[in-house]
């Protein structure tokens, strides 16, 4: 295999990348497509950070002031879409792209002309979804959850967009995914046997089986709306005899794994980044690869924990509340081993340590509060409140967000040849770290207060906590456009980075000079003992 | 010295005081059901089990971070795995998880016991209103009323003060007696809406096409709030859930009213209006059921909102007019108020409509011509 590959790449290998604009459209470099993929991810994450500090302006204070409920429930629901689908999942997938070939000694991605026809379908997708906002009757506003019957009865005009829309991203998704899948299992060098592979590289190979196993959910529900909106079906029409509770059990199906695609490949990233600045290998793989794995599997059987009051039986109920429950053994599992990996060790606090030590204390927080929300007899009291709010967006928030954040900090020598300027990556952590805890924990306390979530207004007793949340929505928003900054920085005027641009590096990748050569790995690697983590 | 501690103790008792206070916005009610109490008890378990946890483990996390540092010369271990301590963190967890899920499953049990009900109420949401109708066999005419917000739209765009209880008033509270067992069955007429009243410890979604269960016995009287918390579209926010719960007898009392209420209002379906008395009427429902969408001034909200203002069907034949507000538009947000309405209020808002907003039909609507409309079709 490895032959065949050098061979293809023989004639060409010592070009550097195509000149003019045209060479991202016709890219097939795993290099440039990560580098569009995760340009797209911060393009889509700024602008679904201007829909939430839209929210956050409107309910800094009680009553009506700048916009409408029905822009607002457009707001709510573009916002939650572009996160996960036009942000998150993006950029890790070109986190994917850049590190994945690196980290196992291959060339490139298996299917390279895939892998770009699986990012430029993207900005067409992400377009249409958002020019819905300008048509007539408005853009989707039925939540990004999209429950049926107000996704199809009762959805605007737009939605046949929106259908359409998530139909290619979850094309994306699952060509990306056999594409990281096939990279994985075919194109590592001699030697990077499974149990040898970083964990990054992990992570990644059982979310790309999620999203395989799940994107066709998604689009099958999709297509049942499409069906109920315009061929008269009743899937999820009570008055046809379809049942609205269906479309939830099928969401949802799709929607737990989801969540674990959006959070396992930042385990990945953390278990890189604290055993090198930490300066010790990371503590337990094997549990660290096993706990994964676990928690891929427990995801499908967790999913009917978000409707725990729709209406299940007694018997269901107890299932859902006890397999929920059991995540947080292997997820446990992880947090300990990170931190007997920092246990003794000679750390150092440079900016993707401290994005990865605030991933480990305030993901940790939202696997608390997830497991009260496990516990089904109080959830019934946290369910839709701004508890829950407060819940997801501490693990996505410094925690798939962070993460990411945090392996930009980490591979951006290795991307650019340049290290960052380490004062300026500091005070982007403090800035993001207060402006994400003051946005979120007081959402703790007007969700138990009471307080409904997708509310565009609310009552007095929740003005003070709403408030607080608004200004640390603002202080987080300008602290990503700081980041903008600091990146643009690098780039054009950082000082030199080496190849192996931290003390403690290890893994292939840091092998490579800095910034790593156009084409590397022509010719596979050998893969020493001391690069590996296993 | 006695004074000064003295002192100290009633500081210390007012900061306790704030602290309880503060309680109410800072945590889960408490609430005025068993089952609350229960759900309260059990949130508050878990929680210090979980702040038990996370000062274990942030406290070594801290502890690593602050003494195991390259600049206080920490030079790095090597080991990397202990098959002791990692089973020790599979197992001690997944106890801790049983001890926790075993009172988790008492509760829910005890929630799930809907039998031996004193009363029945059904629960119905509809864009964006609920309506209440009393079920029980004991009581031998039943009846339902819907339950609209009732805060002023000019405290909501910040036009006058907001009062005490903004966005959670209600024009007609649901009433319940203390001390039965009430059971609720909730269902939706339109999209998914959730019925929650957190005194109560109790929510469900209301799902069209499903009947779902709920109960609850009151223990104190008062009025306890709720909101919607499913999210129905444009007015999600402004459907508030407000219960009294009555001493029994004042309960009984009240609905006796109700019921004999019931009769006169049946009556009144063979009654023939003047145009004044239509006009009042008419423009009380309009303010309650049409201006959240097609405005206070007719004008509405084109194009998704028509405007009833010199439109076509305000100023055309009556019947069509008085059929579109029975049915409703399919496919669109107007509703089919025949089923919301009844034929008094259904001819006095047709009414109004065409000769308010500078329209002038020039006829009149009598609750006999919505019902000879009804039974024609």
């Amino acid at each position: 295999m490895s032959e065949v590959i050098h061979a293809d790449h023989h004639d060409d290998h010592a070009h550097g990348p195509a000149k003019g604009l045209l060479r991202w459209l016709y890219t097939t470099n795993h290099k440039d497509i990560g580098t569009l993929y995760l340009w797209f991810s911060f393009t889509m994450f700024l602008i679904g950070g201007v829909m939430a500090l839209v929210i956050r302006t409107e309910l800094f204070q009680p009553g009506l002031q700048f916009i409408e409920p029905e822009f607002f429930n457009q707001m709510t629901t573009n916002h939650g879409l572009i996160m996960v689908f036009g942000a998150i999942m993006p950029a890790f997938v070109g986190l994917a792209n850049w590190l994945i070939p690196m980290q196992v000694g291959a060339p490139d991605m298996a299917l390279p002309r895939m892998n770009n026809l699986s990012f430029w379908i993207l900005p067409f997708a992400f377009s249409m979804m958002i020019s819905t906002l300008f048509m007539e009757g408005g853009g989707p506003n039925f939540g990004w959850t999209f429950y049926a019957p107000l996704s199809t009865t009762y959805a605007p005009d737009s939605v046949t967009y929106f259908i359409f829309a998530v139909h290619l991203m979850g094309a994306s998704s699952i060509m990306g995914s056999i594409n990281i899948i096939a990279t994985i299992l075919n194109m590592r060098a001699p030697g990077m046997t499974l149990m040898k592979m970083p964990m990054f590289v992990w992570t990644w190979l059982i979310t790309a089986y999620l999203l395989i196993a799940v994107m066709p959910v998604l689009a099958g529900a999709v297509t049942m709306m499409l069906f109920d909106i315009h061929f008269n079906t009743s899937f999820f029409n009570a008055a046809g005899g379809g049942d609205p509770v269906m479309f939830q059990h099928i969401f949802w199906f799709f929607g737990h794994p989801e969540v674990y695609i959006m959070i396992l490949p930042a385990f990945g990233i953390v278990s890189h980044i604290i055993p090198t600045f930490a300066r010790k290998q990371l503590f337990g793989y094997t549990s660290m690869v096993y706990a994964v794995a676990s928690i891929a599997f427990l995801s499908f059987i967790v999913w009917a924990h978000h409707m725990f009051t729709v209406g299940m039986p007694l018997a269901g109920q107890l299932f859902f509340m006890y397999s929920t429950m059991l995540i947080a053994v292997p997820t446990g599992v992880k947090v300990f081993n990170w931190i007997s990996t920092m246990w003794r060790g000679s750390m150092t606090f440079e900016t993707p340590m401290l994005f990865a030590i605030a991933f480990v204390v305030l993901f940790t927080i939202g696997g608390l509060s997830g497991l009260m929300l496990a516990i089904t007899p109080a959830d019934y009291q946290y369910h839709d409140t701004y508890f829950v709010v407060a819940h997801f967006h501490y693990v996505l928030v410094p925690g798939a967000l962070f993460s990411i954040i945090a392996a930009v900090y980490f591979w951006i020598p290795k991307w650019t040849g340049k290290m960052y300027d380490e004062s300026l990556g500091k005070l982007h952590f403090w800035l993001s770290f207060i402006g994400v805890n003051v946005t979120f924990f007081p959402q703790h306390f007007s969700g138990l207060a009471g307080m409904p979530r997708r509310i565009p207004d609310y009552a007095l007793q929740f003005a003070d906590f709403n408030m607080i949340s608004s200004i640390g929505a603002f202080i987080f928003g300008f602290s990503q456009v700081f980041f903008l900054y600091v990146l643009i920085k690098t780039i054009r005027s950082g000082a030199p980075a080496a190849g192996r641009s931290w003390e403690g590096a290890k893994g292939l990748e840091w092998t490579l000079p800095s910034p790593a050569p156009y084409h590397s790995f022509t010719y596979p690697p050998e893969v020493k003992n001391e690069e590996v983590h296993g | 010295m006695k004074k000064q501690i003295l002192q100290t103790l009633a500081g210390a008792l007012a900061f306790l005081a704030s602290g309880v206070a503060l309680a109410d916005e800072l945590n889960m009610r408490v609430g005025v059901t068993d089952i609350s109490r229960q759900v309260y008890d059990l949130h508050m378990t878990i929680f210090y089990i979980c702040v038990a946890i996370g000062v274990v483990v942030f406290g070594v996390l801290f502890w690593s971070v602050f003494r195991h540092r390259k600049s206080l010369g920490a030079v790095p271990a090597t080991f990397h795995e202990s098959t002791k301590m990692e089973l020790a963190w599979t197992i001690v967890p997944t106890l801790i998880l049983i001890v926790m899920a075993v009172p988790a499953t008492k509760v829910l049990v005890a929630m799930y016991d809907t039998g031996g009900e004193d009363m029945n109420i059904e629960v119905r949401g509809y864009q964006w209103k609920w309506q209440y109708k009393y079920l029980d066999e004991d009581y031998n005419n039943s009846f339902s009323f819907f339950s609209n917000l009732a805060t002023p739209k000019a405290q909501i765009v910040n036009r006058s003060a907001k009062t005490e209880n903004y966005l959670l008033e209600v024009d007609e509270h649901l009433r319940i007696p203390i001390n039965r067992k009430v059971r609720f069955l909730v269902t939706s007429e339109d999209v998914i809406h959730a019925w929650w009243v957190p005194d109560f410890g109790i929510k469900r979604d209301a799902v069209p096409g499903m009947l779902n269960e709920l109960w609850a016995i009151v223990e104190t009287p008062g009025i306890y709030r709720g909101q919607c918390t499913e999210l129905c579209g444009k007015d999600h926010g402004f459907m508030p859930i407000v219960v009294e719960a009555m001493p029994e007898a004042e309960f009984d009392a009240w609905y006796a009213t109700k019921v004999s209420s019931e009769v006169v209002r049946q009556e009144s379906m063979t009654k023939t209006f003047t145009h004044d008395e239509l006009m009042v009427q008419g423009e009380g429902i309009y303010g309650t059921y049409c201006s959240s969408c097609h405005m206070a001034n007719g004008e509405g909200v084109p194009p998704v909102f028509p405007a009833i203002a010199g439109s076509a069907v305000a100023m055309g034949p009556r019947d069509d007019h008085l059929s579109l507000v029975i049915n409703g538009v399919s496919g669109s947000a107007m509703q089919a108020f025949g089923k919301q309405l009844d034929p008094v209020q259904l001819a006095s808002v047709v009414h109004y409509q065409r000769h308010a907003f500078g329209n002038d039909a020039g006829d009149i609507s009598q609750p006999q011509d919505v019902i000879n409309l009804s039974n024609g079709q």
